[in-house]
């Protein structure tokens, strides 16, 4: 009964890898951001966190928009990364997989800071007291107690990414095989006569990939968390 | 011989904390009720809190001196601290939590001294388990064996013994004074209970209201209860 045709394989294939290069690109970024949010003292500290949040509120299709100006071909950062890197983002998977990235990051984000912000200060100077530097009690001890948080944003943003529709169609367009991704293909199929079938066996799927990341999200932030502090 | 001399001033809120003495080897009891400023002396000795002026040596190495602009990081003290909560690291089983001084200042495994101190606080069986199987006896004695197995040229111990029942206070006692008589290294002893400074300390200074107010041997302990 399940039987996807290869263009819808693609597609499916295409969703899970630009939320997987989404998610993974994202994740040093957000454990920075949340780290600067629960610890920095600076000026501005509102200001960024209105920017991380501003995906979350705005439409998505002005994320989109915003994403085209600025990391299009012609656009200020888009130009530079072409022009030094050979980097494209504009209409191809990886423009995708930017557009869900950003629409997943204050998902990844909130978790990893309110884990960060609830961390025992007290453990890190015992750390110190023990010979470890900064950066050694950062990866020694506050990154691993703040796993069950990093789990949860991983997971958060990874369902966001799979998901995302809005920002990456007016970013990337709609392309079988390099942008069409799960959400763009039911699109696609609702718009032409005899469709129906098609869409309805990839909103099966896209059912399950969410279903499957909850469950884990909830096993692994489960496990993380009776590991360290009990039931 | 002087092995620690701190004279440090900082304003803690309402309290004007002054604090002046000096320690030899063995084991010194800071000594005063709550709210002395006790545990705020021994965050400074161990880099955790800055004074707003004074120095703090050890040995001959300038820790703290705020007229040469010398502040040396808690990481590089070497320095033990056995916390009145213990501040085991949960995310480490026990082995963990000792080998943690030694992995981050690089020393090669020594089986030897590692096993010796493990003998001298009784906590070999306890080595696999997580810091929450453990009674809050048994979290003391691992936390004074992770602060003992960093080698420290100081151990400072707050209230070691202030989280836990009296059958759990007797557990330890003996193993601190094992540690005095044996161990050879020096000890700045943080508590507020004259009979448990008297079993264990060689020196008492006398702290109230964040001043010193006498120093001297365990005869300081008289009229104290």
């Amino acid at each position: 009964m399940l039987e996807l045709s290869p263009s819808e394989w693609t597609a499916v294939e295409l969703s899970l890898r630009i939320a997987v290069v989404a998610t993974a690109w994202a994740l040093p970024f957000g454990i920075a951001i949340g780290w600067l949010l629960a610890r920095g003292k600076f000026w501005g500290k509102t200001v960024l966190d209105g920017i991380v949040h501003l995906p979350l509120v705005l439409p998505p299709v002005v994320t989109g928009y915003l994403l085209l100006i600025w990391f299009g071909r012609k656009g200020p950062v888009g130009a530079f990364l072409y022009d030094h890197f050979g980097i494209v983002f504009a209409f191809r998977w990886t423009g995708a997989a930017l557009a869900s990235g950003v629409m997943g990051f204050p998902l990844l984000v909130r978790p990893i800071r309110l884990a960060l912000e609830t961390i025992d200060r007290r453990l890190e100077h015992a750390a110190a007291t023990l010979g470890a530097n900064a950066v050694l009690v950062f990866f020694t001890v506050t990154l691993p107690l703040a796993l069950p948080g990093i789990i949860a944003g991983v997971l958060l943003c990874f369902a966001r990414a799979l998901g995302e529709f809005g920002a990456t169609i007016t970013f990337v367009s709609n392309i079988p095989g390099e942008t069409q991704t799960i959400s763009a293909a039911i699109y696609t199929f609702l718009q032409i006569p005899l469709g129906d079938a098609a869409a309805g066996r990839l909103v099966l799927v896209a059912i399950v990939l969410s279903l499957a990341a909850l469950i884990a999200a909830e096993w692994l932030g489960r496990r993380a968390t009776t590991r360290f502090h009990g039931e | 011989m002087i092995v620690l001399a701190v004279d440090v001033e900082k304003q803690l809120g309402a309290l004007q904390l002054a604090v002046r003495f000096k320690a030899a080897g063995g084991a010194t009891a800071l000594f005063g009720p709550s709210g002395a400023g006790k545990t705020s002396v021994v965050n400074m000795i161990a880099g955790l809190l800055t004074p707003d002026r004074g120095f703090i040596t050890l040995d001959d190495t300038i820790l703290f001196e705020t007229d040469k602009r010398i502040d040396v990081p808690p990481h590089r003290r070497c320095i033990g601290y056995v916390f009145q909560e213990g501040r085991l690291f949960p995310h480490f089983n026990v082995r963990q939590n000792l080998d943690y001084g030694r992995r981050m200042s690089r020393r090669p495994r020594d089986t030897g001294e590692f096993e010796r101190i493990v003998a001298l606080l009784g906590i070999a069986h306890l080595l696999h388990r997580r810091p929450r199987m453990l009674s809050g006896g048994e979290r003391q004695r691992v936390a004074i064996g992770r602060a003992l197995l960093m080698r420290p040229r100081l151990l400072l111990l707050d209230e070691p013994l202030a989280s836990l029942d009296a059958g759990h206070k007797g557990e330890i006692l003996p193993y601190l004074v094992r540690l005095r008589d044996e161990g050879g290294i020096p000890m700045v002893y943080v508590s507020h209970i004259a009979a448990e400074v008297h079993q264990i300390a060689t020196d008492v200074v006398r702290l109230d209201e964040g001043r010193v107010t006498a120093a001297g041997g365990l005869e300081l302990l008289a009229g104290t209860s």
